[in-house]
C-alpha cells in the first residue's frame, strides 16, 4: 500500500501546523467563528449536536494494521474509545475537543493520514472497491489511480472553491461493490477491443434530496488520460455549476439542465487543452504509486484444515457461507467483519476491536485492511487455511457476526443522535430491525436483503439505493420514517421507489416486518432474493403488505 | 392580533468543548437545561439573543430554542433539542452521563 514520500510527508505536517495556529488564534479571539469554519471545516472538524466531529480520510477505503492501531490510540486517547466508520469510507470521531484536534492531526500524520478535504466544496476522499486488489472478479486494482486522483485533488488550486462538494468512486471489477452510479463522477474499469485498460466514466449520478443515477459520459478513457480527463470535467462545471442555488449546484443537476450531450461537448473541448497540459509527470507518478501496490506473496497452502473445520463447526460454516468473497488467488479468502451485530451501533468499533483487527491482519492477512462504504472491515487477504483461528479471535472480540448482506448488515447514518444536519434518528431504528429479526430467527432463511437508513434528505445512509430504505423526516415535530423499495446500489443501479405516507418510529419496524413477511409468502423459491421478488412482482403487493389494505378492506366488511 | 409568543431558552455550543449549553437568568453558561432561563417575552428574547450572540470567544451559534414551564426547570418542545439535553440513544454519553 501507499506510503508517504518526503512530499506528502511535509505537506501533511505543514497542514497540521497551520490549522495548530488557526485553533490558538481562534481561542484567543483572533478569529471569529466565522472567519474559523471554513478553515476547521477543511481540516474535517464538524461541530454537532453534542460535540465536535472529526472525520478522518482512509483514501480508497484502505488501512494498514500501523494506522487502525493509531486511530484506536486517537479514540482512547483524546475521544471516548471508539470510531465510526462511515458510508465514504472514513472514520468519524464523535467528542473530540477543540483544542485537542491538532495532536490528533499531528498523530494522523505520524501514521500516514490526514482529514484534509474531508469537508468542503472540495474534491473528497476518492472511495474505492473495499475489495479492490483481491477480488476474483477484478479487471485491475484501482487503487493505484484512487492514489493518483487523491495526490492530484489534494490542494488542488482550481479546486478548492468548487459549486458544492464533489464525490469520485473508482472500481477495477464489472459486478460494482462501490456505487459509482450514485456519485458525482463513477470511474468504471473496462476493456476495449484489444484488450487494453480504461474507465467508463460516469457523471451527474448522486443522492441526497435529487436522487439520479450518473450518466455515461466517455464510454472508454485509455487509463493515461484519467488525470486531464478529470481536470475538465471539474472545470466545466466549476464554471458552469449553479453557485446560486445550493440545492442545484452539485454536478448533476448541471449535467440534467444542460444534458449529457451539452456536457460531453464542453468536456471534450477542455480536454483538449487540460490534456495539452499534462506532459506526462502524472504517468511517472502513476508508476511509482503502482509499486506500492504490488499484490503480496500468495503462498499455496493445504486447505484441508478449513474443510475439516466447516465440518465440525455450524457456527464456522454459517460465518464462512455469509462473510466470505472469492479471492483471486487460489486457497485465499476476503474476510469481511461486522460491525454490525445484532443491537450494536452500525460502523462503530471500539478501540480494543481496532487492536484485534490489526492484530489479526498483521497475523492472517499481509498486513492489509480495508472499510467499506457498507460500514464493515475487510482482511482482503486471508488463506483459507488461518480462517479457523481467525474466526475465533473474531469471536472472542464480538467480531464473528455472520450477517453480511442479510437484513441486519444495516447501512445507517448517525442521524441525529448526532448529526446537526438530520431530522430524525437512525441508529435505533437499525438497532431495533436487527434485534427483531434476530429474535424471529429468520435472518438466514430471508438471504440477501440491504436496509439502508438515513436521518435526512442528504442520503448519507445511501437509502435510495437500498432493497428497502428508511427516511427519518420531522413532521410536525415527530420522527417519521418515509419507506421506499427496490432501490439497487449496484452496476444496475436503481433509486428506489417512494411507498406513500411513512411511520412513526415505534411502528416502523413493524412495517418492516410486514414487508419482509410479504416477500417471504411471495418469492417463488428460497433462493429468489428480496430485490428479485420485488421487480417481478412490482410494488403492488408490497404496500398491500406495508398499508395492511387487506385488513382495512375485511375491517369494512 | 399577534400570535402568542412560545416561550423559549438561549441555547448553543461551548466553543472549546463543542458541548450544548443552556444561558441562565445571572448571564451564566450552564450544561445542565434546567438551569436555562425561560423566556416568556419576544422582546427580551431578542435582547438575549444579542447578548448570547456577543459571546463569541465562549460559545457558538447560539439560537433561541421553544421551551416550556416545567417542574424543575424548563424543559425542551422538540426532540432535537430533547436529545441535546440528553446525549445520543446508542451510548450513554453526553449529558446522561451524570445522570
Amino acid at each position: 500500500m501507499y506510503h508517504y514520500n518526503d512530499f506528502d510527508e511535509a505537506f501533511v505536517r505543514e497542514r497540521v501546523s497551520q490549522f495548530r495556529e488557526q485553533v490558538a488564534r481562534r481561542l484567543d479571539g483572533s478569529l471569529s467563528e466565522d472567519e474559523f469554519r471554513p478553515l476547521r471545516l477543511m481540516n474535517g472538524l464538524y461541530l454537532q449536536l453534542h460535540a465536535y466531529m472529526l472525520r478522518v480520510a482512509i483514501p480508497y477505503g484502505t488501512l494498514n494494521s500501523a494506522q487502525l492501531r493509531q486511530l484506536a490510540y486517537i479514540a482512547e486517547r483524546w475521544d471516548k474509545g471508539y470510531g465510526h466508520f462511515t458510508t465514504r469510507q472514513n472514520i468519524q470521531f464523535n467528542w473530540p475537543q477543540l483544542a485537542d484536534v491538532p495532536d490528533i492531526l499531528l498523530a494522523l500524520a505520524d501514521a500516514g493520514m490526514h482529514a484534509i478535504q474531508t469537508s468542503g466544496n472540495t474534491i473528497r476522499n476518492v472511495t474505492a472497491d473495499h475489495f479492490a486488489g483481491a477480488a476474483a472478479d477484478e479487471i485491475e486494482d484501482p487503487r493505484p489511480y484512487a492514489e493518483l486522483i487523491r495526490q492530484w485533488s489534494t490542494d488542488h488550486p482550481e479546486f478548492q472553491f468548487l459549486p458544492r462538494k464533489f464525490k469520485i468512486a473508482i472500481t477495477g471489477a464489472p459486478n460494482d461493490r462501490a456505487v459509482t452510479k450514485a456519485h458525482d463522477i463513477g470511474l468504471r474499469m473496462v476493456r476495449d477491443a484489444n484488450g487494453a485498460h480504461g474507465f467508463e466514466v460516469i457523471v451527474g449520478g448522486g443522492l441526497g434530496r435529487t436522487p439520479m443515477i450518473g450518466k455515461v459520459l466517455r464510454a472508454f478513457l485509455p487509463t493515461a488520460d484519467l488525470l486531464p480527463y478529470l481536470e475538465a470535467v471539474v472545470s466545466v462545471w466549476n464554471l458552469a455549476g449553479r453557485r446560486d442555488n445550493k440545492y442545484k449546484s452539485r454536478i448533476k443537476i448541471t449535467v440534467h439542465e444542460l444534458g449529457i450531450e451539452e456536457i460531453s461537448r464542453q468536456v471534450e473541448a477542455r480536454f483538449l487543452e487540460t490534456r495539452a497540459e499534462f506532459k506526462g509527470g502524472d504517468q511517472a507518478i502513476l508508476a511509482e504509486i503502482g509499486s506500492h501496490f504490488a499484490p503480496p506473496a500468495f503462498a499455496p497452502r493445504s486447505t484441508a484444515a478449513y474443510e475439516a473445520a466447516r465440518s465440525a463447526n455450524p457456527a464456522f460454516r454459517s460465518f464462512a457461507d455469509t462473510n466470505l468473497a472469492a479471492h483471486r488467488a487460489q486457497g485465499y479468502a476476503i474476510v469481511t467483519i461486522s460491525t454490525k451485530a445484532h443491537g450494536a451501533t452500525p460502523g462503530d468499533m471500539t478501540a480494543a476491536q481496532m487492536r484485534v483487527v490489526a492484530d489479526l491482519a498483521l497475523a492472517y492477512g499481509h498486513d492489509e485492511i480495508r472499510i467499506s462504504h457498507e460500514q464493515n472491515v475487510i482482511l482482503p487477504h486471508v488463506h483459507k487455511a488461518d480462517l479457523p483461528a481467525l474466526y475465533l479471535a473474531l469471536r472472542e472480540a464480538g467480531l464473528a457476526t455472520a450477517n453480511v448482506g442479510l437484513i441486519s448488515d444495516i447501512i445507517a447514518c448517525p442521524g441525529m443522535d448526532y448529526c446537526a444536519l438530520a431530522t430524525a434518528r437512525s441508529i435505533p431504528i437499525a438497532q431495533e430491525i436487527a434485534t427483531r429479526f434476530d429474535e424471529l430467527g429468520l435472518e438466514q432463511d430471508i438471504g440477501a436483503l440491504k436496509i439502508k437508513i438515513s436521518g435526512c434528505i442528504n442520503a448519507c445512509g445511501h437509502h435510495h439505493v437500498g432493497h428497502i430504505g428508511i427516511l427519518g423526516l420531522d413532521r410536525a415535530g415527530v420522527e417519521n420514517y418515509q419507506i421506499t423499495l427496490g432501490g439497487d446500489a449496484t452496476e444496475t443501479a436503481v433509486i428506489g421507489e417512494k411507498t406513500g405516507p411513512g411511520f412513526a418510529a415505534d411502528e416502523v419496524v413493524d412495517a418492516i416486518e410486514r414487508l419482509v413477511r410479504a416477500y417471504l409468502a411471495l418469492r417463488l423459491t428460497d433462493d429468489e432474493a428480496f430485490v428479485a421478488t420485488y421487480r417481478r412482482l412490482g410494488a403492488a403487493p408490497f404496500l398491500d403488505a406495508l398499508y395492511q389494505r387487506e385488513v382495512q378492506i375485511h375491517a369494512a366488511e | 392580533m399577534s400570535r402568542p409568543f412560545t416561550p423559549k431558552v438561549l441555547t448553543a455550543n461551548r466553543l472549546r468543548q463543542g458541548d450544548a449549553v443552556w444561558l441562565t437568568e445571572d448571564d451564566r453558561w450552564t450544561t445542565d437545561p434546567l438551569e436555562a432561563e425561560l423566556i416568556e417575552d419576544e422582546a427580551h428574547a431578542d435582547i438575549r439573543l444579542i447578548f448570547a450572540q456577543s459571546q463569541r470567544n465562549y460559545v457558538v451559534g447560539a439560537y433561541l430554542a421553544d421551551a416550556r414551564a416545567g417542574a424543575r426547570g424548563p424543559e425542551p418542545v422538540h426532540f432535537r433539542e430533547a436529545f441535546r439535553s440528553r446525549g445520543p440513544s446508542n451510548y450513554a454519553h453526553g449529558k446522561q452521563e451524570r445522570f
